[in-house]
């Protein structure tokens, strides 16, 4: 069985989590569609954490008999790599949008210049 | 606008050196030649240079890397209609005095895409060792991957009908892009040709590519086009269907 001190202290640091997720969202520094992920890992940390028997279930399904607290480890660990993978997708996509914009940028200052100096 | 009219691409970063006598040769090779400059955000004199000696300059706001600034050049091309175009490395290392035998087959009608290979002549250009082998390594590959034997897929050296500009604006692929252009000119359809040329030594500055890099370079461009032949082909605006 789960100690209940890992329990309580679990349950508090997803808590957390998803007080700073949600004052980020409130102060304008997070986007909701960055932030949703961030808030389902939060949710699910917080049931494992807080629901003692699904979190000893689980364990069992997964043939984690001696300290069942490891499958916390596993899901947050599970949902890091989920959001890391994510943000790298949200990169390549604002690097590409960034070399169009930059080419945009050049092309019409080209275009700029060459109808100044005609003037 | 520019029917019939030949734009020369000369893609340049930190060539404030070399531009000037790149410019001159190309002019002086044919005067109808047009010539833009695509200054890769560059800390030196480069764009100055290049605008006094005639081109048009397009400026990027900071460096992109080759493949970003040789399709800024292929989107200027594409932009102001020309139907020609040939691309030309900014250190001097591609002799204008080639440019004939790049254009013919556009020209003609025999290709939509024409390399200039360092190694498919006789007259064989010595790349140092590890750089052979790269090079090398790709032409093997690629000839695999299209079926067609090439001999240098790593060549800037390139004259291009407005079909290959449309391609090369819409889609350019970022370092290295040579390599992977070639695999996206075959998912296109377009014609290729490589036709042997001579290369010239770089007369300033030293090659972009270290050695660690071109061992990064191998493996990153490799898993490119293993990715890119398992793509589905997007065809560039200019090409779709008219609604």
């Amino acid at each position: 069985m789960t100690p209940v001190k890992i329990s309580i202290a679990a349950s508090i640091a997803s808590l957390l989590l998803l007080l700073i997720v949600f004052e980020l969202i409130r102060g304008r520094r997070l986007k909701e569609r960055y932030a949703l992920l961030w808030i389902a890992t939060g949710l699910v940390l917080l049931v494992l954490s807080a629901w003692r028997g699904g979190l000893n279930t689980i364990a069992g399904w997964m043939g984690v008999s001696t300290y069942p607290p490891a499958i916390l480890f596993a899901v947050a660990t599970l949902f890091v790599i989920i959001v890391l993978l994510y943000y790298s997708t949200v990169l390549s996509k604002l690097a590409d949008e960034n070399t169009v914009l930059a080419q945009e940028l050049s092309l019409l200052r080209e275009r700029l210049d060459g109808l100044e100096a005609r003037e | 606008m520019n029917e019939g009219r030949v734009i020369a691409i000369v893609p340049a970063y930190n060539e404030a050196g070399a531009i000037a006598g790149i410019v001159d040769e190309i002019r002086a090779f044919d005067s109808a030649f047009d010539v833009v400059v695509v200054d890769d955000g560059s800390t030196d004199a480069t764009a100055s240079v290049a605008a006094s000696r005639g081109a048009a300059v397009v400026v990027l706001p900071f460096n992109l890397g080759i493949g970003g600034a040789v399709q800024t050049g292929f989107k200027y091309a594409l932009e102001h209609r020309y139907e020609l175009a040939v691309r030309l490395d900014g250190d001097g290392q591609h002799d204008p005095a080639e440019l004939p035998k790049l254009l013919a087959p556009v020209r003609n009608g025999e290709a939509d895409i024409v390399t200039g290979s360092r190694f498919a002549g006789h007259d064989s250009y010595r790349p140092p060792f590890a750089r052979r082998i790269g090079i090398t390594w790709f032409a093997r590959l690629v000839s695999l991957l299209i079926h067609q034997r090439l001999t240098d897929t790593t060549s800037g050296f390139q004259a291009l009908n407005r079909k290959g500009i449309a391609l090369f604006a819409g889609d350019y692929p970022s370092d290295y892009p040579e390599v992977e252009a070639t695999l996206l000119v075959h998912k296109h359809r377009l014609r290729l040709v490589e036709v042997p040329v001579r290369m010239r030594e770089r007369e300033h500055g030293e090659s972009s590519i270290t050695f660690a890099r071109s061992v990064y370079y191998v493996f990153k461009v490799t898993l490119a086009l293993f990715v890119a032949m398992a793509r589905k082909v997007t065809l560039p605006e200019q090409e779709a269907a008219p609604r």
